[in-house]
């Protein structure tokens, strides 16, 4: 049953990724923006020459079909392309940057995991009462906010007029990052041993990593009261109450365990919306991340790392899916049946 | 795919009624703030102080009592611009979200009601629009095609008509094979008039709640595409635009902290507005949204 459960998730997720892979190729290919304009200089572009010697140097002047089909064998091979920007192979650039986002995306969820299912709960206990309004207004302001005033605001407090924190990139000018393991300098200065640089990197995260889960808390909160809320009505709760157990017994024991499972299924959606929010907050802390990456790839129509970025972060979103979809079925087996 | 989770079967009969939503404090608030910022938008010539692209005064004057809000970097009123700013996002919201509902809901009707292989496809494509970050797509769309408002708006009603399709999908198939649709089918109305007559009245409500939600999600990411540079074109008073300008001018916090307080109010008016009609209809559908941020 389980094993069936997941093969057709499987297969359902290699559908999906094949379309993924169809989809950007004809959303970058058909669209009518001229990457040729966009990449070479405007004495080059009056040189017909030049132009045809870079479309033919690109693959460009193949047949749409043929230039799908080479992707496709290149794609499975392990070859993305190269970059016409960095002039690098653009799974090269996505190692590079994919880890930095991914430090930020990281400590975001962390704090929205702990700060959601705090407030969340500490609402539906106190159902109607001022501090669940509180918490409504505040979880409908977290997901209300433009993320790129806030961490305007955030630069503009935090650095520039309290001088807490660092205000852009990820280590001071000057440090040496810490030898690669994982591409996330926090780990990887932890890994090496090496806590001044760890402590830099953590000092850089922060700021933006706060910033960037405004939204997710917001959603977090929302969604773990009114889930929290739903199990405190059940029978085996109200026994509880009445054979005395003290409330904090009763929260950890068994309205926990009832109300967290659900979470596991908004996960996909808040990792979304933290994609969503890096490309906004990257730019704004000068993160050298994939938001950054998309958003150069974008503004000069570098196909091959529009490809990229577009298939790594679907890759990605599919595959934080396809986990929490699995993780579900297998914690609460009353899915996998249905 | 587990971003949207259908909303709970619904009870049938569950007409639109909006009545109790109206006693709650917070959708008050809303309604106020969102009808001010409507009035704002209508009125903006008459009420702003000055012409909003008029370089009239010194540059960078902090907020004083002659400019509330300020100047900016070309000694326009900054409390002028922000007004006139709400005749971008405002009109513009309501024609994205206009346009991706009627889109998204014809889509997930004819999915649910036909069911079958066009059902298969149709929630394929569906599935596929939403392993794409809406601003990655939007931003990729409006790139290709130029930078400009129109653009942007294209671009966001291709990555927003999804989770309307969805939304009515599961609703309309719930609401298929219940007993007053069969008893109707019955009574021989035909199937069109069926969908028509007797679904789409009990699908309306929690869609339209969904839309008075993502009102504020389309001025998110419309001011998001704007602050990107991927938007509207300087010299608009776009709010998004205008937070950019003060990212780069960034001592004088007046020219980027007021556009973006404006952005943070009607948004959060919309999003008061759906929240509290979404509790009146039915709490169950509270988890029948996507979160996408700007």
């Amino acid at each position: 049953m389980l094993l069936r459960f997941l093969s057709r998730r499987v297969v359902a997720t290699v559908v999906l990724a094949f379309g993924v892979v169809l989809a950007s190729f004809v959303l970058t290919n058909v669209v009518p923006g001229d990457p040729a304009a966009a990449n070479l200089g405007q004495q080059a572009l009056e040189d017909p020459e030049v132009v045809a010697a870079w479309r033919a140097a690109n693959g460009l002047d193949q047949p749409l079909v043929v230039q799908f089909g080479n992707y496709l064998v290149n794609l499975v091979q392990g070859d993305l392309g190269v970059s016409q920007q960095s002039r690098r192979p653009v799974l090269t650039d996505l190692g590079e940057f994919g880890p930095a986002s991914a430090e930020l995306a990281l400590v975001a969820v962390v704090v929205s995991l702990v700060v959601g299912i705090g407030c969340g709960t500490w609402a539906a206990l106190r159902r109607d009462r001022p501090v669940d309004q509180l918490f409504r207004v505040l979880s409908l302001g977290g997901v209300s906010v433009p993320l790129f005033w806030l961490a305007l605001i955030a630069v503009y407090v935090f650095s520039f007029q309290l001088g807490w924190f660092p205000s852009a990139g990820r280590l001071d000018p000057g440090e040496a990052p810490p030898p690669k393991v994982t591409g996330m300098y926090t780990v990887d200065a932890l890994l090496a041993g090496d806590l001044a640089t760890f402590g830099s990197a953590l000092e850089h995260v922060i700021l933006p990593a706060l910033v960037l889960a405004a939204f997710t808390v917001g959603l977090l909160t929302r969604f773990v009261r009114s889930s929290v809320l739903e199990v405190l009505g059940n029978d085996y709760v109200r026994a509880a109450h009445a054979k005395g157990l003290p409330l904090s017994l009763i929260v950890r024991r068994h309205v926990m365990r009832g109300a967290l499972i659900p979470i596991i299924t908004v996960v996909g959606t808040a990792f979304a919306s933290l994609l969503a929010g890096t490309v906004l907050v990257e730019r704004i802390f000068s993160w050298p991340g994939i938001g950054s990456y998309a958003f150069r790839s974008a503004t000069t129509l570098d196909l091959p790392a529009i490809m990229g970025v577009s298939l790594f972060v679907a890759f990605v979103y599919i595959l934080v899916n396809l986990v929490v979809d699995v993780l579900y079925g297998f914690i609460d087996p009353r899915i996998r049946t249905a | 795919m587990s971003a949207v989770t259908a909303p709970a079967a619904p009870v049938p009969a569950r007409r639109l009624r909006i009545g109790p939503a109206w006693r709650r404090p917070l959708a008050l608030v809303g309604v106020t703030v969102a009808l001010g910022w409507v009035v704002l938008a209508a009125f903006a010539p008459w009420i702003a102080p000055a012409d909003p692209l008029a370089q009239e005064a010194a540059r960078f004057l902090p907020p004083s009592a002659e400019h509330l809000m300020g100047t900016d970097g070309l000694g326009r009123d900054v409390l002028s611009r922000v007004v006139h700013g709400a005749r971008i996002s405002i009109p513009l919201a309501f024609m994205l979200v206009a346009l991706s509902l009627v889109f998204g809901a014809v889509v997930g009707a004819v999915s649910g009601y036909v069911g079958g292989k066009l059902d298969e496809v149709l929630m394929r494509v569906v599935d596929l629009f939403f392993a794409f970050p809406a601003i990655i797509l939007s931003m990729a769309v409006v790139a290709a095609l130029g930078p400009n408002l129109r653009n942007a708006v294209l671009a966001i009603v291709v990555v927003s008509w999804p989770v309307y399709a969805r939304v009515t999908r599961s609703l309309v198939l719930s609401l298929r094979n219940s007993e007053f649709v069969a008893s109707s089918r019955l009574l021989g109305i035909s199937s069109i008039r069926a969908l028509v007559r007797e679904i789409l009245p009990n699908v309306a409500g929690p869609v339209l709640v969904l839309a008075t939600l993502e009102l504020g999600n389309a001025v998110l990411l419309l001011s998001g595409l704007s602050f990107l540079g991927l938007g509207a074109v300087p010299p608009t008073p776009e709010w998004g635009a205008m937070v950019s300008e003060g990212a780069r001018t960034f001592g004088f916090w007046w020219v980027g902290v007021f556009p973006g307080l404006a952005i943070l109010s009607i948004v959060l008016a919309f999003n008061f507005l759906g929240d509290s009609l979404r509790d009146a209809l039915d709490p169950r559908t509270a988890r029948a949204t996507r979160g996408t941020s700007a």
